[in-house]
């Protein structure tokens, strides 16, 4: 589940799954056991309740062929706790993602890394003598590159939250949804 | 019983909700930490089964729900007693069996402390059944109880674990104080089983039907959890397409009707397997392609076309993508597909099939089921003993098996004329199955005769539940078709370890199954000689007082023919030895 401290683009088959499920204990292992038991990575995974806190979301995304990847919305439909899965297509979606970090900034660079989370309209969360504590939520392609480029100044700490999802505002019918028992 | 908005306790809900759902009978064993659910049951109308080992009681509820379509229920305690069900459950996963098992839980506030008998069990069993609930308060316990009942009956069946720790049911104890009621429905929003077939596909399958030449209907488990016996039928009848019943199906279309092939697959007869290989096209009715009927996938009947029905959407495509996949109930979707085959025109709309008709009956007349007759002195041949049983018992005796060569034969050679008469461990393939199965079929089906035909292997796992059988007096009978080894990992040493026989004798004397049965209350024989096969039967089918055990001594030699071997394609049927090389 944690993103892979290096540039964290998914590779070529990479699926976001909304996962809308009652907010009930245990609903989350049963989610990721199912990838488990098919020897499938989930690549990243956020999860918090929602509007109506009788329910989660779960965003998932996965590096998987579609094939396998139909089996798998198909076993996670079968659970009773879950409400509905959508996968969204990255066009049609919005997707963010908060990273936080504490870099190496020393005097004689700090500047530079100040302006690099300025470029990025990221934030200064904490500051030590030779450290800096920042963050930057965005697109997680404009995240990647953020610690792609802040990587050069010595990561000491990263933490990224993994990715979270909505349909854009628009005709459902661009979803290419993934319905329950259809 | 409590009124509505009565104040009791959880433990008496408990045992409330199991009247409420109707269950007349709960297979258990109790413990410390299901005690006070235990308490009430003395005076409840539900009967309770003390087993003697918790497998055993999870058996006997797949063998009360395999015979009576209705969910079996057991009962036990926490940690060892929980542990103990899990294989029962795994098997009622397997093989869509609506089944309700509640396990004690050692109290809330030592949930998680590795407490005395406290096992994380419904992490434990989260994959192998349909859902599973820990119970966290009293006043849930109704609602739990309706929906877990609600959801192992409907939609794909399957079993359903209800944890419950012990505070909330201990009457001492404050945390079990509620107020009885029953919902009268149940709030499920993320489960909503479609039953209903999409018209557009059911009327693609009935023209697809009214186009083929070569059809064959792959009858699965699915038609008998659907109660379909009949739909089924109509369909066969109307269009004169013949029908396979797999391992989970057999009785579902009756073996003595004309459309009939028989059993598909690994140890399917030759006529089954090569009609489904060279069909053009394959009905499969609650049939989940499995790979023991398949052999081997790419190879799986190459030319077919595929309708599949299955209540359960994930089981389209899962094995081999459909042409027209049909989500519904078995029986309502059959129902439909009758009509629309009506509407096309019926029994006049199908193409004549006199060719593929007379090809069926060609392999039916080349390779029957055929077996060498017992030489003087050898053992017993178990197909005739199965034979004879199967003769000389009413047309609707309930036949439960183990796993192993004599299940295969006992489905081979048996008659199913009736659905629900055939209970057995297909899925998972669990030894030690049979006895309490037929335990739990008897005590659902008591007018019916009950037979287990099980292996000398399979038999030393749960023989101790005869012991409750005989106690509770509820008087199955057991064939122990003895063959000294475990006989199906013989089978295959011989074919294919070049007759290294790696720890699989288990010597015919060890035990003395006649003193054993005797021991536990039952009547003991032991049969050696072919022509004391009948009157030991006859002799078992009088006694209904207890259960009788009867040890025939079989011909270890005897392998399990025909045979596709794993993970080869079905085109490599190998026969009897005596139809011939290789069996082409
Ligand atoms: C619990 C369990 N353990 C192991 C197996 C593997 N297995 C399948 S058949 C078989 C042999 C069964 O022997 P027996 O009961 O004597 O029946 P036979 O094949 O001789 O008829 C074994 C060990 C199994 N299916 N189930």
């Amino acid at each position: 589940m944690p993103s892979s401290p290096h540039a964290s683009h998914p590779a070529a088959p990479h699926h976001t799954l909304s996962v809308l499920v009652e907010n009930k204990a245990g609903v989350l292992t049963r989610i990721a056991s199912l990838f488990a038991r098919r020897g499938f990575n989930i690549y990243s995974l956020a999860v918090a309740p929602t509007e109506d806190d009788k329910f989660s979301r779960i965003t998932i995304v996965v590096d998987v062929e579609s094939a396998p990847l139909e089996q798998i919305t198909k076993q996670l439909n079968k659970l009773i706790n879950v409400i509905k899965i959508t996968e969204l297509h990255p066009d049609h979606a919005v997707e963010r993602e908060l990273l936080i970090a504490t870099v190496r900034a020393a005097p004689e660079v700090r500047g530079q890394v100040i302006q690099l989370v300025d470029v990025f309209s990221g934030r200064i969360l904490d500051v030590g003598h030779e450290d800096l504590t920042v963050s930057v939520d965005d697109e997680p392609a404009r995240v990647d590159d953020f610690e792609e480029l802040l990587r050069p100044y010595g990561i000491v700490e990263l933490q990224r939250t993994g990715r979270v999802a909505l349909p854009k505002i628009e005709r459902p019918a661009r979803l290419r949804g993934v319905r329950r028992a259809s | 019983m409590i009124a509505e908005g009565q104040p009791t306790n959880g433990g008496r809900a408990l045992i409330q909700s199991l009247e409420m759902e109707g269950v007349e009978a709960i297979f258990g064993l109790p413990g410390g930490a299901i005690l006070p659910v235990y308490d009430p049951i003395i005076d409840s109308p539900i009967r309770h089964i003390l087993v003697r080992h918790e497998q055993g009681a999870g058996h006997m509820a797949e063998g009360y729900a395999h015979a009576t379509g209705r969910p079996g229920v057991a009962m036990v305690t926490s940690g060892p007693g929980a542990t103990n069900i899990v294989t029962p459950l795994a098997d009622a996963y397997m093989d869509s069996i609506p089944m309700v098992c509640i396990t004690g839980q050692v109290p809330l506030p030592a949930i998680g402390s590795d407490a005395f008998q406290e096992a994380d069990i419904t992490g434990i069993t989260q994959s192998v059944t349909k859902h599973n609930f820990l119970v966290t308060s009293a006043a849930d316990i109704p609602r739990t109880i309706r929906e877990a009942f609600h959801i192992a009956t409907t939609g794909r069946p399957g079993p359903v674990l209800v944890d419950i720790p012990k505070d909330i049911v201990d009457p001492n104890n404050p945390a079990s104080a509620m107020d009885w009621y029953w919902p009268d429905s149940v709030d499920l929003p993320g489960y909503k089983p479609n039953t209903r077939g999409h018209p557009k596909m059911i009327k693609q399958a009935a023209e697809l039907i009214c186009r083929s030449e070569r059809p064959v209907i792959y009858a699965g488990g699915g038609i008998l959890k659907a109660r379909a016996a009949e739909a089924l039928r109509e369909l066969a009848e109307l269009t004169g397409i013949p029908v396979v019943t797999t391992l989970m199906a057999r009785g579902a279309f009756p073996d003595d009707h004309e459309l009939c092939l028989g059993m598909p697959g690994m140890h399917g007869n030759y006529t089954a397997v090569t009609s489904m290989q060279e069909s053009d096209l394959l009905i499969a009715l609650g049939s989940r392609f499995d790979d023991r009927v398949t052999g081997k996938v790419p190879d799986f009947a190459p030319e077919a076309k595929i309708i599949h029905v299955d209540i359960d959407p994930a089981e389209l495509g899962k094995v081999r993508r459909p042409d027209v996949p049909i989500v519904g109930d078995c029986r309502l979707v059959i129902e439909e597909l009758v009509r629309a085959i009506g509407d096309l025109g019926g029994s006049d709309a199908q193409p004549d099939r006199s060719p593929w008709r007379s090809r069926i009956s060609g392999w039916q007349e080349k390779y029957p089921l055929t077996y060498e007759p017992s030489e003087p002195g050898d053992g017993l041949k178990p197909q005739f003993v199965l034979e004879t049983l199967r003769d000389h018992t009413p047309d609707d005796t309930i036949v439960a098996s183990g796993v192993g060569q004599h299940q295969m034969w006992a489905s081979q050679h048996w008659k199913f004329n009736h659905p629900y008469t055939w209970v057995n461990s297909g899925g998972l393939g669990t030894m030690g199955f049979s006895v309490p199965a037929a335990i739990g079929a008897k005590v659902g089906r008591p007018d019916r005769m009950v037979w287990a035909v099980d292996g000398d292997g399979c038999f030393q796992m749960t023989a101790q539940e005869l012991v409750t059988a005989a106690a509770e007096r509820i008087p199955v009978k057991v064939a122990i078709l003895n063959n000294a080894y475990l006989g199906m990992v013989r089978q295959w040493q011989e074919m294919f370890y070049e007759e290294r026989y790696s720890e699989v004798y288990l010597s015919p004397d060890l035990p003395d199954y006649k003193l054993w049965a005797e021991a536990m209350g039952c009547e003991g024989m032991r049969v050696e000689d072919p022509e004391d096969v009948l009157p030991a039967i006859e002799k078992a089918n009088e006694i209904d007082d207890r259960p009788v055990v009867i040890d025939f001594r079989t011909d270890h030699r005897e392998k399990v023919y025909p045979m596709v071997p794993a993970g080869q394609s079905n085109s490599n049927i190998v026969v009897d030895p005596s139809q011939g090389e290789g069996g082409h």
